[in-house]
């Protein structure tokens, strides 16, 4: 079992809002980890330090580092571009959000930003992450049409094929089935146990249940810090620390 | 283990009631094995016929409980301690069922004793003593189990084995007794089924005792030889 990536004492401020707290932990290769934890506990705001969109506003500020390997670069480097960051991992977000394109050219967006253009080449990409998403035999006799009329579910699946098209090495989901029913949910769950043979998932959801289903390890946040990491079969059966006990026992008071 | 409540008062009700219910089987389990002693003592006849009836609300007690188990694992998927408690109490309420078999078969053991007419009752005393041992091991794991007492399990556990080496030492003797005369087989056979059964309800306390580790520690000690100088959970 290998290290794709690693938090090695991150710190993150909004401003002078000191949000995390000397994070240190690992994402193992081709596993699921899952972070959980209470409403501002920081889950969210770590996770989008991984693609560097805390970049996007004026005052936020990273201490630390995050490493991928197996170049061992660090993310967080003011020297590299997040663009170039944001090409090695992607990014499911808890609300679809197609672009106001047809399904085909939805998944071939970012194989186009970084100029593919050869049709046939965009069209076994995109084939193949339909196919990877579970979604390709929904849509394959429709994919010129426009991503707004698939279903929540759907939708949901083709951003996770969008996201698949550009080969990333680390995939992030942050709650991606909250709006999402039931079976939609299950669908999303079963899709994350066959993605992790390709890629490693980093992925935050606050329904405790869905990390015990989904994921191979498991970190528990509160206000900023680290609270407990472990295989997610320990964590709960077993827990360590008392807090993360209360928290997935729903003592949390 | 926590203390605190869960945010669902309901939850903790749920629970609440799940632990004040195999205290209430194991109350009337401990019962049933004084009685049934007290049937080997006296051959009371009634009470008997008393303990047989009894064993039946014995065995609802197992089929509520576990029933009230399953409802919550469907209703509130319990993690942690939570999760060990109920995988604990499902066993726990097994092993009360089959002391409260043990306690019915030493009745009706009994019963054979007294239908020969034979008054004379070999080892009567020793049985006696090994069954107050056994009756004071599950008193202590039940209370050890309401007050989630690793450490007094720990000690249980030990104790199993003293109601082990009785079992042996009666069996022995009872040899002895059939051999210097054979009229005797069939009652010092009768005995040997009710020295068996209280030391099979010795080891159900040490079963229990076994469950209450788990829930406070997380550790199974099932089939290990169990040390005491090192419980589990102190290298955490």
């Amino acid at each position: 079992m290998s290290v794709k990536a690693s938090a090695e004492g991150l710190d993150f401020y909004y401003g002078d809002f000191h949000a995390l707290k000397n994070i240190k932990m690992p994402i193992y290769e081709k596993r699921v980890t899952a972070l959980i934890g209470p409403s501002g506990c920081g889950k969210s705001t770590f996770l989008r330090c991984f693609n560097r969109m805390h970049d996007l506003y004026p005052g936020n500020r990273y201490r630390g580092e995050i490493r991928l390997l197996p170049d061992n670069v660090n993310l967080l480097d003011k020297a590299i571009d997040p663009i170039e960051v944001r090409m090695r991992l992607s990014m499911v977000f808890q609300k679809p959000n197609p672009f106001p394109k047809s399904i085909f050219e939805n998944v071939a967006y970012g194989l186009r930003v970084r100029g593919v253009n050869k049709r046939a080449i965009l069209e076994e990409k995109v084939e193949e992450a339909l196919r990877d998403a579970a979604l390709w035999n929904e849509v394959k006799d429709r994919l010129n049409e426009q991503a707004f009329n698939l279903s929540g579910g759907q939708q949901q699946r083709m951003c996770i094929a969008r996201a698949l098209a550009t080969e990333p090495e680390l995939l992030l989901f942050d709650e991606p089935t909250s709006a999402l029913d039931p079976i939609a949910t299950a669908s999303i769950e079963e899709l994350i146990a066959e993605l992790k043979d390709k890629v490693s998932i980093l992925i935050v959801t606050h329904n405790m249940q869905q990390a015990a289903r989904v994921s191979d390890f498991t970190a528990y946040m509160y206000l900023g810090e680290l609270i407990e990491y472990g295989w997610t079969d320990d964590i709960f059966v077993k827990p360590k620390n008392k807090q993360t006990e209360d928290y997935i026992t729903g003592r949390f008071g | 283990m926590s203390q605190q409540d869960h945010l669902s008062k309901q939850y903790d009700s749920d629970l609440e009631d799940v632990r004040t219910r195999v205290l209430q089987m194991g109350g009337l389990v401990e019962t049933q094995i004084m009685s049934a002693i007290e049937c080997f003592a006296t051959g009371n006849y009634d009470l008997m016929a008393k303990v047989a009836e009894t064993d039946r609300r014995v065995n609802s007690y197992e089929v509520e409980i576990d029933d009230a188990c399953a409802h919550v694992i469907a209703r509130r998927q319990p993690a942690a301690g939570d999760l060990r408690l109920i995988m604990a109490v499902s066993k726990i309420v097994t092993d009360l069922e089959r002391i409260g078999d043990e306690a019915e078969k030493i009745s009706r053991a009994s019963r054979q004793i007294y239908d020969r007419g034979r008054l004379q009752i070999p080892r009567s005393a020793d049985v006696r003593q090994s069954a107050n041992l056994a009756v004071a091991m599950l008193r202590r794991v039940l209370d050890a189990f309401a007050r989630l007492d690793s450490v007094e399990a720990g000690q249980i556990i030990e104790q199993d084995a003293t109601i082990d080496d009785e079992f042996r030492g009666i069996v022995r003797q009872l040899i002895t007794f059939m051999m210097e005369d054979p009229r005797t087989i069939s009652t010092a056979l009768d005995i040997v089924w009710i020295a068996k059964a209280i030391e099979r309800i010795g080891d159900h306390a040490k079963n229990i005792a076994e469950q209450i580790i788990y829930i406070v520690h997380g550790t199974d000690v099932r089939h290990t030889a169990f040390e005491r100088h090192s419980p589990p959970g102190a290298s955490e």
